[in-house]
């Protein structure tokens, strides 16, 4: 048990007075930054770099203050995601399905403290994944290729169905919408700008976060001033916050959910192309796929919210794994932590495990740390965070407005984003006017680059064969999947639909 | 026009003082800022922060070097800021490298030359490796080149930056050197950063990688790759020593990103020369050879001057293989 005794050195090192004081602070800055629109784990991440340096901290200590700041924003995400409808980043974008009709449906408190502990239960089993399977970790990566991604990413679209409930062209819409976005920006497979119109702001493509906070946050604000306009306060909502803890039944019937998707954003965590938000993604379209037999998800399930949060949280702790094993960095906030590393010369890579590690088992235990005061910190806070609902709209909508205009500006520091934002709110507004779904636009734009890169990537290796993207049994696997995933709902849904009638009364007792 | 008479006395001034180098030192940025032109993580990031740290440690800036993440553009974004709204900061510097240089000669900054800027200096530079996997038969580079003039469609070249980008012309430049003649036919394929270029390298999709040293440093020392050529005049210092140079293998070829910093335009004399003496002073300084060492950077030491007619020279360089492969008319 050479690694328990290791991971038990990781918690002498990490368990002194100040790395503790450093994980608090980390925890709560995190959670603060996760729930604000805008300001995502990345950015957190970045901001607190320099505190690091300034306060002289070693590289111990650094990486734990700044992985309690990435694990914090993990967390926080959802807070605003479930109140308002706004994903504070883009991984919780899909706890907003089912975190806000909960909200609506007077069960805010529930679903808070729900995702609460499903953000644990995802980050406590990708953090033994991470001490336990690392190194085998490593080689699933290494058999994803071009073609094996493309694959992946086809799989996500296959299932995108389970996105909206309503009406699947609409979707499909949006989710082509998403992928035009995508086009925008410099093609790196032949260096040539497309559609930027010779602006160059427009060469990096646009910036997922400034799609969000415009889609989601400010096409909030317009409806909300399109409302007060006309009918006025009269149809302000009841506010109901309801209970604050979820009955054990709920608990009990989530619980094989958080398992399940825990498991499923790992690994989409450890592959360095897809990253958490295809986690959170696939978590939820996998999960509406295997229970959702009723419809409900997207009205305000539980399960609909554990699944993404477990999902999301999981690959959080999964993204570490290509990091500290490779060097390579599975997603934006992994890509911080790494330069964080390099600057205090400790080279990320295959002899990280055996050169460094005091920092590696030190990093790991105070991710358990972390995990467990996050835990302490959000059950407790739920009611705290609750009362954001009692704040009459007419106060929260500008906080709401000013909150994404300061983050946007925060992060590239241009005003052209803010134009770019602002179009996206207007775009907004108009597609709810229409009904069109909002999250598979993020998601066309997400994955849409990568999608593309990948297919070309593979395609150019083979010259121009395109067999090559069913050329390796993984690869057929996940077609085989994906296939599956968009054909047999469109055959088979009704007939088990109407079958699931009957035992409806039995199961809506349970999930209540 | 009284802007000219001060700034003509700033740069008598300017000489007087250059022969002492404390004298330079008067003028002291009051809010140092360092633009790195990309998202938190990336090489301009790491040069900023680990640039401003260190300036700080050695007491050559008494404040805290902010550093301000401006993506966009490669750079294109924060190079149009600073010429078109940050053009007399003293206080600003941004970091730069090689990809700087290559899309400004590209034209990929629309409308902007290296003119309207001040180039500083250099902090070291990252020689250009190709590498093969560890159980590849290539042993030589000759060897590999043979194999992509025999049949160019066999071997596919990964590499961190777009088509174009600095890791695609280093092969091209060293393509060239060996003597094939359609450059266009080399196969490159270009991914998302180096780290995920030689993942692709150790997974069997690709047969070489282009890049860095310090994106290869990691994976050589696990013995996963196995540097076939670094692109440097003669061999590395140190642990790199063991790496043949493209030179001695009958390929002329050097390809070296080196990163540093530019100033804006309209920065007064006195600014700049107080900036380029201390990143000069930090150069020199042993914790920067410490940093240096630890993170694969070679020694490149231009300041002043000098980098101005270096990057001017590299650029005229760019546009020469740029036009042949077609990515500019």
């Amino acid at each position: 048990m050479d690694t328990l005794s290791s991971l038990a050195d990781g918690f002498l090192i990490a368990l002194t007075w100040q790395n503790l004081l450093l994980a608090l602070l980390g925890c709560f800055l995190g959670t603060v930054m996760g729930a604000l629109p805008g300001l995502g784990p990345s950015n957190g991440v970045a901001i607190l770099i320099p505190l690091a340096f300034t306060l002289g901290l070693g590289a111990t200590p650094s990486l734990i203050l700044l992985t309690s700041v990435y694990y914090g924003a993990m967390y926080g995400g959802r807070i605003s995601s479930i109140l308002l409808n706004i994903p504070g980043d883009e991984p919780a974008m899909m706890t907003c399905l089912d975190g806000y009709p909960m909200a609506q449906n007077g069960r805010a408190g529930e679903a808070l403290s729900l995702s609460g502990i499903a953000s644990f239960v995802g980050a406590f089993l990708a953090t033994w994944g991470l001490v336990l399977l690392a190194p085998q970790l490593v080689k699933i990566a290494l058999l994803f290729g071009p073609a094996e991604y493309f694959a992946l990413f086809a799989l996500a679209f296959a299932t995108l169905g389970g996105v909206s409930s309503s009406n699947q062209a609409k979707s499909a819409f949006a989710a082509m919408l998403g992928l035009g976005l995508a086009m925008i920006g410099v093609d790196t497979q032949t260096g040539v700008p497309r559609l930027t119109f010779g602006e160059v702001h427009l060469y990096d493509g646009i910036d997922f976060l400034v799609a969000i906070v415009g889609l989601f946050a400010l096409s909030e604000v317009f409806i909300f001033l399109e409302h007060r306009h006309g009918s006025a306060e009269a149809d302000t909502r009841k506010v109901v916050i309801g209970r604050l803890t979820p009955a054990p039944g709920v608990l009990k019937a989530c619980t094989p959910t958080m398992l399940r998707t825990s498991a499923l954003g790992f690994v989409a965590g450890v592959l360095p192309g897809a990253g958490a938000s295809l986690g959170s993604f696939i978590s939820y379209s996998m999960e509406k796929r295997l229970v959702d037999r009723e419809n409900t998800f997207g009205t305000g399930d539980p399960r609909g919210v554990t699944a993404p949060e477990a999902g999301n949280n999981a690959a959080a702790g999964g993204a570490l794994v290509p990091m500290l094993s490779l060097g390579v960095p599975g997603s934006g906030t992994t890509a911080v932590l790494l330069a964080v590393l390099l600057s205090l010369n400790i080279t990320p890579g295959p002899l990280l495990f055996a050169n460094n590690p005091d920092v590696v088992w030190g990093l790991i235990a105070a991710l358990f740390i972390a995990n467990i005061m996050l835990l302490a910190m959000n059950i407790p806070m739920v009611g705290l965070f609750t009362r954001v609902l009692m704040v009459p709209p007419r106060i929260l909508m500008p906080i709401v407005a000013m909150v994404s205009f300061v983050g946007i500006y925060g992060i590239s520091g241009s005003s052209f984003d803010l134009l770019v934002m602002i179009g996206f709110g207007v775009a907004g507004w108009v597609l709810r006017k229409l009904d069109v779904p909002l999250v598979p636009i993020i998601l066309g734009t997400l994955l849409g680059n990568t999608m593309e890169n990948n297919l070309r990537r593979a395609v150019t290796i083979s010259n121009g064969d395109w067999w090559t993207l069913v050329d390796s049994p993984l690869s057929i696997t996940l077609w085989v999947i994906a296939f599956v995933g968009f054909i047999l709902p469109l055959f088979v849904g009704r007939v088990i639909r109407a079958r699931m009638h009957a035992r409806r009364d039995e199961e809506g007792a349970i999930s209540d | 026009m009284a802007f000219k008479y001060i700034r003509m006395a700033l740069a008598v001034a300017g000489l007087g003082m250059a022969a002492s180098m404390a004298a330079a030192q008067s003028y002291e940025p009051e809010n140092p800022e360092c633009i790195a032109p990309a998202n938190p993580g990336g090489g301009w990031d790491f040069t900023c922060r680990q640039v401003g740290k260190s300036l700080q440690d050695l007491g050559l800036i008494s404040k805290t070097m902010q550093v301000v993440n401006l993506a966009g553009g490669g750079g294109g974004v924060a190079f149009a800021e600073v010429v078109n709204k940050r053009n007399d900061d003293n206080d600003l510097i941004v970091a730069a490298s090689s990809a700087t240089a290559t899309r400004l000669a590209q034209g990929a900054y629309p409308g902007n030359t290296m003119d309207q800027v001040r180039w500083l200096a250099t902090i070291g530079a990252d020689y250009g490796v190709i590498a093969v996997a560890a159980d590849s038969p290539v042993q030589t580079l000759p060897e590999l080149l043979d194999q992509i003039k025999a049949d160019p469609t066999a071997v596919s070249i990964a590499g961190g930056s777009a088509v174009g980008g600095w890791d695609h012309l280093k092969v091209l430049i060293a393509a060239n050197a060996y003597g094939i003649e359609d450059v266009r036919s080399v196969k490159y394929i270009a991914f998302d950063g180096g780290g995920e270029a030689v993942t692709q390298l150790l997974a069997g999709s690709v047969q070489a990688f282009t890049g860095d040293i310090s994106e290869a440093k990691g994976f050589v020392d696990s013995g996963d790759i196995r540097v076939i050529a670094v692109l440097s005049p003669e061999r590395l210092p140190g642990e790199f020593a063991d790496f043949p140079t493209a030179k001695e293998q009958g390929v002329d070829a050097i390809g070296a990103n080196w990163r540093g910093f530019y100033a804006p335009g309209g920065m007064s004399d006195e600014a700049y020369n107080a900036w380029v003496s201390k990143i000069a002073e930090l150069y020199a300084s042993d914790e920067w050879k410490e940093v240096m060492a630890a993170n694969g950077l070679a020694p490149l030491d231009l300041q002043g001057d000098e980098f101005q007619a270096f990057v001017a020279d590299s650029v005229a360089k760019i546009q020469a293989i740029s036009r042949e492969i077609g990515i500019i008319k």
